[in-house]
């Protein structure tokens, strides 16, 4: 009989979900059932983590939502039936389930193996196409020019949020004269409420190696670094895993698999938390070991980059289709996509949404089907207010717009930007300007201090943002933040300024009136903003029962025991305190 | 285990500019902290001036100039944590340990930090407890998760 072949899907959200303890588990118990046991990383359903894949003969099931009692069940179950227990299986060739569609409507190139190989085993990554393209380079198939050219007839723009043409990025880098060259990876994923990076290097650090690998011999360069965020350490030790595997095999190294003169080193720099190093210049000064502070382009990081070196820096998710394109041809990716916006984008899908995860669609799918087709619409059918996209950079598209494809210069047209990948879904009770408020503290936070403008002007709008969600708003202020928003846009140097005010002039342009009732009704219409809120006793609900009493901070609530309680609205600090400690919902709030 | 500031150096023979934020990372591993001590050992070491050494510091997050709780605790306070409520988490870990973000209880057993993304949105709220995720947190769950730790402290 053949054993059994469990897989745990170990990337940090399932580790954060508890897939940890059940890989754990299973190992306890792979002599007692003699199974075998390996590990994966991410394949992108979040919202059905620890992920455990079973083997069964020819058959595999994909089960969700496993701890540790359900996986030693499935196995059991597995062995004495050879079946699947099909209420916990969310993905199996066999038979349809309800999350299908989250699968079904995915086109996987940069996520090709995520959660389908073990991302510690190099010869699971070569298994599976891996290292074929560079084989092809080897094998002389294809050259610096023929991959330059495959690159730009495919249509890849860069991933990092910036969409600029990857091959003709590559093609300055070839064509700057200098002996020793750059190449760097910008893993610095510094934009909350995306990690799509995050799940490629966990889960296929090769293809980022072997896209990084393929670039630096198209451009003739030497030294690759991956500038990786510490937060992901994860990812540190899988790349770093992976580096050494590389080297071992020959894929770095010394006149790499025999092509004369084609010598190439990678690292790991690790970053130290600084989200303007997201900007190629201020990454480079963090890599030369300063302040990571954008400097003036011209010149260009491809004239003169890292030590003053021609350096070419793309980012996680462009390595990552690399080797895919070069394998596959660049008539292959173009088949994906729009006019303008080729191959496919992978989304970080997150918010209020049923099926939270991690998607790569082909670009021109419109917003409503990501969100309603394969995020499942809204959590607790509630109604769908907005996306954001493009994190603190970009901005809020609003549900009427959800006919809206997803390229660049469609998302670009609506003021906000496709950057690098992250879609937070909203809901009615999401605050529109309370969102505004939240990106403009982050960005205000991480404003590098070198323009006057960015460093001044978006301290001055938090201001305005704060006054108006604590219900101090007063006329012209909307007009102020307008005002503001273009100088800042204006007298920026870098990506951060330019795009910093988008979260506030995408909200105005959509959602004037939330700001409107802020200011002139003090009322916050998707109930959020606490201090803009009423709290009100329910007579016919309150038992009497004095909890709300004690615990208030101000003593703004009278009342005996057995007797409705009253709160003074004088007194009352909008804390919402009373509304956690009731266990009768006999607070009412508006 | 802890590596005393001298035994880091020796990782780095042709040590340089470029060594800086690395060196930093690793005292702040094995100490916890940048103490002003061991960044004036890091600027003999590397020839650079403190005020120099200081300036690099404070310009990146991640680098803590106080020590941090033997529990620390990170809040996630990314968009998809804030839209699902990471503020109201945060207050409620404020009340729980009484003491705000950016500060080590006086006991010196729980700090909490804000960080602005760990990169688990799709598990959010999130929170990170000496590297350990507790996902899909609320304000009901917060308390058993610190008097889990409590409870191992007073073993």
């Amino acid at each position: 009989m053949e054993k059994l072949k469990v897989i745990v899907g170990l990337g940090s959200c399932g580790i954060a979900a508890g897939a940890g303890k059940v890989f754990d588990k299973i190992s306890l118990l792979q002599d007692k059932y003699q199974v075998e046991l390996d590990k994966t990383s991410c394949i992108g359903m979040c919202y059905r983590e620890p992920l455990v894949e079973i083997i069964d003969g020819t058959h595999s099931y994909l089960y969700g939502g496993v701890d540790e009692e359900l996986a030693e069940k499935l196995i059991q179950h597995h062995q004495k039936n050879h079946a699947p227990i099909k209420e916990y299986v969310v993905k199996t060739e066999e038979f349809k389930t309800e999350d299908s569609v989250f699968t079904d409507n995915q086109v996987k190139i940069a996520l090709r193996h995520c959660g389908f190989i073990n991302p510690e085993v190099i010869e699971e990554y070569e298994n599976d196409h891996g290292y074929v393209a560079l084989r092809k380079i080897a094998n002389k198939e294809i050259d610096e020019l023929g991959i330059i050219k495959e690159i730009l007839d495919s249509g890849l723009r860069g991933r990092g949020g910036g969409g600029f043409p990857t091959g003709l990025k590559w093609k300055f880098a070839k064509e700057s004269e200098n002996e020793e060259k750059y190449i760097i990876c910008n893993a610095d994923e510094g934009d909350p409420g995306a990690f799509m990076d995050r799940s490629i290097l966990e889960g296929d650090p090769h293809a980022v190696i072997e896209g990084m690998i393929i670039g630096a011999y198209t451009m003739g360069a030497n030294e690759g670094v991956i500038y990786c965020r510490a937060e992901y350490p994860l990812a540190i030790k899988r790349l770093n895993i992976a580096l050494a595997q590389a080297r071992e095999k020959g894929y770095l190294g010394k006149n790499i698999l025999g092509i004369e003169n084609f010598n190439l080193n990678i690292y790991v720099k690790e970053g130290a938390g600084a989200f303007v190093c997201g900007e190629e210049t201020a990454l480079i000064a963090s890599v030369e070991g300063e302040r990571g502070m954008p400097r003036k382009r011209p010149p260009f990081p491809a004239a003169s980059g890292l030590w003053k070196k021609p350096t070419n820096i793309n980012n996680v998710e462009t390595f990552s289709n690399i080797p895919w394109i070069i394998e596959n041809g660049a008539k292959e990716y173009a088949k994906y996509g729009t006019e303008k916006s080729k191959g496919t984008k992978v989304f970080a899908l997150t918010g209020k949404i049923k099926r939270g995860g991690l998607v790569e669609v082909p670009m021109g799918m419109t917003i409503h089907d990501i969100v309603f087709k394969l995020g499942g619409g809204i959590q607790d059918n509630k109604k769908f207010k907005a996306v954001q996209l493009g994190g603190p950079s970009g901005g809020c598209i609003p549900a009427n717009l959800d006919n809206t494809i997803v390229d660049y210069d469609s998302v670009n047209a609506t003021g906000a930007i496709m950057g690098s990948g992250g879609m937070v879904v909203m809901d009615e009770s999401t605050c529109m300007v309370d969102m505004a408020r939240f990106f403009l503290d982050f960005t205000q936070k991480e404003s590098c201090g070198k323009c006057t403008f960015c460093r001044v002007g978006t301290k001055r709008m938090l201001e305005i943002l704060t006054r108006i969600t604590e219900g101090e708003g007063v006329e012209g202020d909307i007009e102020k933040l307008e005002e503001l928003s273009y100088q800042i846009k204006d007298a920026s140097l870098c990506g951060l300024g330019q795009t910093a005010p988008n979260p506030v002039l995408t909200t105005i342009k959509y959602f004037r009136h939330e700001y409107e009732a802020h200011i002139k009704d003090k009322k916050c219409p998707a109930g959020n903003c606490t201090k803009l809120l009423t709290y009100e006793v329910i007579p016919e609900k309150c038992t009497g029962c004095t909890l709300c009493a004690i615990n208030c901070p101000t003593n703004a609530i009278d009342g005996t025991k057995k007797e409705i309680h009253f709160i003074r609205q004088d007194a009352c600090i909008n804390c919402g305190t009373c509304v956690v400690k009731c266990n009768f919902d006999a607070i009412k709030v508006y | 285990m802890k590596k005393n500031v001298e035994s880091i150096f020796e990782q780095y023979p042709k040590s340089g500019r470029p060594d800086l934020i690395p060196l930093l990372q690793d005292v702040q591993e094995s100490y916890g902290w940048l103490s002003e001590e061991n960044v004036v050992k890091v600027s003999q070491f590397l020839d650079i001036p403190v005020s120099n050494i200081f300036g690099v510091a404070t310009f990146y997050n991640q680098f803590r100039f106080q020590p941090v709780g033997e529990y620390h605790i990170q809040v996630c306070r990314g968009t998809a944590c804030h839209v699902l409520g990471s503020s109201t988490v945060l207050k409620e870990i404020e009340k729980q340990i009484k003491v705000k973000a950016g500060n080590t209880t006086k006991d010196g057993v729980f700090s909490i930090e804000i960080v602005a993304c760990i990169g688990a949105c799709g598990l959010a709220p999130v929170i990170s407890v000496n590297g350990e995720f507790h996902a899909k947190v609320t304000v009901e769950s917060i308390k058993s998760i610190i008097d889990s730790y409590k409870t191992i402290e007073k073993k």
